[in-house]
């Protein structure tokens, strides 16, 4: 009986061509293109209001594209309703019905697609251990906690072992202990279930610990979409360098260096804080504006020709507001970007590099 | 310590009755006074001229017993519950459920099916009289040229009095009740449908797993509400079919108006109303403990 065999679901690719969607005249969504591989875990990422949630409601079919194509598993589903795509999806406010106990919600779906009981029962009983939910399927949702209430989301999402799965913000009504703990949950059951994995979160943090690839969106469209590593590495943009990492890179118009300037006019400089390194024959020259004491890490604010930059250094170290400080970086760390719009030019990091001088 | 939390508390008691004395001077002057001298009244005779009220134990009540015509009015009556709760509730659902969904014009839907509800009920019986009149009322004008029909005196009929009668309540009721099924449907949270979409719910599914449940307080709110109104509404039996013909159309408050305002039989009105009430907190406690175990309350 293919019942007791333990969990497995082959994850199906998700391929959006060029899906629109426009509210009042203005795009939320704007021809957008994402590859999602099958059995990965891609994140949507990205600022308040750039178009995560319609996206992902796009793909779930609770909102309709105005133009191009979305495919899962290599069937257009564009025009197909929810219930003949095949996905699970988990919601912010988690949407367990009240009324119906834990179990009752977990095997909804079946039920309403007449599965036989005794495969049910069988189904239940395997979600329930593997999600901890075994002692409270006689509950009704408000008698559990919030972390409790977003297990039961997630068993109704694997029950039916869909191919995909979708999230909205899953974890951001949990607090931080709880959300670290959901975090790894969440990531070690897609990878031993091997459903595909579209998240939502803006949270930058959830976006890198858990993706195999982050599509960072702005304004509707892809900025970049990478593996995480390479999203920090390589950023492809500004505002990518700017989205990602804590503080996020210093990014800076090639004005405040003469030398920069005349060599590529226009062009921007990406250093991250943790690439400068004070030391007293560094080419750039700074002054200190402020001073961040982080426990073990030392924020410092400081401005290069009105450029602000800021360094991050390790251990205590005694620095003064008004105080010169020079400092110094390899060029690898160096980002050099066409413009505010991108791209990327690695090309000329060797050239601009060395005339990095103040 | 204690005597001066005693002194608080007794401070904070009278305070509570003086706030409470008001609306209890007239609850007691208006309902439960009234309603004890009619219980009272009910063991009486009526008093005529001279004669003062003697006692009679329970001879009206033996009267009741016999009396053909409170049979007839009370079969008639739930007759009429049976034919206007189950009607009007669904009606409503149904209503609220069309004007809930996102459609061009739902504004003024819902105004047009919340219009009846204004309406004063003596100006919607007139309207009604008019579309039951026989031969040219707009009902026999339209089954006449339809099908063919002989003109019906709807009303005047015995056999359809009582069912014209509760076609007009229907239409009055279903707009109300609409109101607060659409209160309802607002607070259900859009998600709890679109999960249950994507689960692969059909509408109707959704509806009776999901909608339907949750909007089970207001079912029993509506519901006890419409008991009570099928017991209680008569305006419209004055200017439709004022009882007739022959009692095909009385309803029970009608017969206890007859009998106590027509015929001056203040005595035996009194037993009817008591037993009026009696029916009706039994059917109001039966409601609650018959959904009480159903009603999924937030
Ligand atoms: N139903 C709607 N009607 C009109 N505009 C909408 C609607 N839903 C979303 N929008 C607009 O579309 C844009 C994208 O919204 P969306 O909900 O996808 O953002 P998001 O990336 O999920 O943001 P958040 O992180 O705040 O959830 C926003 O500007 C929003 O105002
Ligand atoms: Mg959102």
């Amino acid at each position: 009986m293919s019942t007791s065999a333990p969990l497995h679901i082959s994850g199906k690719a998700i391929e959006l061509r060029g899906i629109s969607r426009v509210w009042d005249g203005k795009p939320a969504v704007d021809e957008l293109s994402i590859s999602v591989p099958a059995g990965s875990f891609t994140v949507l990422l990205g600022p308040s209001g750039c178009g995560k949630s319609t996206t992902l409601r796009m793909i779930a079919g609770l909102e309709e594209a105005d133009g191009g194509r979305i495919e899962i598993g290599g069937r257009d589903v564009t025009r197909l309703p929810s219930a003949e795509r095949d996905l699970a999806m988990v919601f912010q406010s988690y949407a367990l019905f009240p009324h119906l106990t834990v179990a009752e919600n977990i095997i909804f779906g079946l039920k309403v697609r007449r599965t036989p009981q005794a495969e049910r029962q069988d189904r239940l009983e395997k979600v329930a251990e593997l999600l901890g939910l075994s002692a409270l399927l006689h509950r009704k949702p408000a008698q559990l906690s919030g972390g409790q209430q977003q297990r039961v989301a997630l068993g109704r999402a694997i029950i039916a072992e869909r191919p995909v799965c979708l999230m909205d913000e899953p974890l951001s009504n949990l607090d931080a202990k709880l959300r670290h703990e959901m975090r790894l949950e969440i990531r070690a059951l897609q990878r031993q279930l091997g459903f595909t994995m579209i998240y939502v979160t803006h949270d930058q943090v959830e976006a890198i610990t858990m993706a195999d690839q982050v599509v960072l969106l702005n304004g509707g469209k892809v900025e970049q979409a990478a593996p995480p590593r390479e999203l920090y590495t390589r950023p492809a943009t500004p505002f990518v360098a700017r989205f990602i990492g804590g503080p996020p890179m210093n990014v800076f118009a090639g004005a405040a260096l003469p030398a920069v300037e005349a060599a590529c006019p226009g062009c921007l400089l990406g250093l991250r804080p943790e690439a400068l390194v004070p030391d007293a024959d560094g080419p750039l020259t700074t002054t200190v504006t402020g001073v961040e004491y982080l426990g073990a890490d030392l924020l410092i604010d400081c401005s290069l020709n009105g450029a602000p930059l800021v360094v991050r250094v390790h251990g205590q170290r005694e620095i003064e507001v008004g105080q010169e400080l020079r400092l110094a970086f390899a060029i690898d760390d160096l980002h050099v970007f066409a413009g505010e719009t991108g791209p990327r030019r690695d090309d000329l990091k060797e050239t601009l590099g060395p005339l990095m001088r103040s | 310590m204690t005597s001066h939390r005693s002194v608080r508390f007794r401070r904070d008691w009278i305070h509570g009755w003086l706030l409470l004395l008001p609306a209890m001077v007239f609850l007691f002057a208006f309902t439960h006074i009234p309603a004890i001298t009619t219980i009272i009244n009910s063991f009486y005779s009526t008093p005529r001229g001279r004669r003062e009220a003697k006692f009679l134990g329970l001879t009206n009540y033996e009267r009741l017993l016999d009396d053909a015509v409170f049979w007839k009015v009370l079969g008639n009556n739930l007759w009429f519950a049976l034919g206007t709760i189950p009607m009007s509730v669904a009606l409503a659902i149904v209503m609220a459920l069309w004007v809930n969904d996102k459609m061009a014009g739902r504004g003024f839907l819902r105004m047009a099916f919340f219009t009846p509800t204004v309406l004063p009920l003596i100006a919607v019986a007139n309207i009604w009289l008019f579309f039951y009149t026989p031969g040219f009322g707009l009902i026999d004008q339209l089954t006449s040229s339809l099908f063919g029909w002989s003109s019906v005196n709807w009303l005047g009929d015995p056999a359809t009095a009582l069912n014209a009668v509760i076609v007009v309540t229907v239409w009055k009721e279903a707009g109300f009740f609409m109101i607060f099924y659409l209160a309802a449907l607002q607070a259900i949270p859009v998600t709890l449908t679109e999960a249950a979409r994507i689960e692969g719910a059909s509408r109707w599914t959704i509806f009776w797993r999901i909608t339907f449940p949750l909007m089970m307080p207001t079912t029993l709110f509506v519901s006890i509400n419409a008991v009570i109104n099928s017991f209680r509404l008569v305006d419209h039996i004055f200017i439709l079919t004022d009882g007739g013909p022959d009692n095909a159309s009385s309803l029970l408050l009608f017969y206890i108006y007859e009998t106590a305002f027509r015929f001056w039989e203040t005595g035996y009105g009194a037993t009817l109303t008591v037993v009026l009430l009696l029916l009706l907190s039994l059917m109001a406690i039966g409601q609650f403990f018959l959904f009480d175990r159903r009603v999924h309350y937030k």
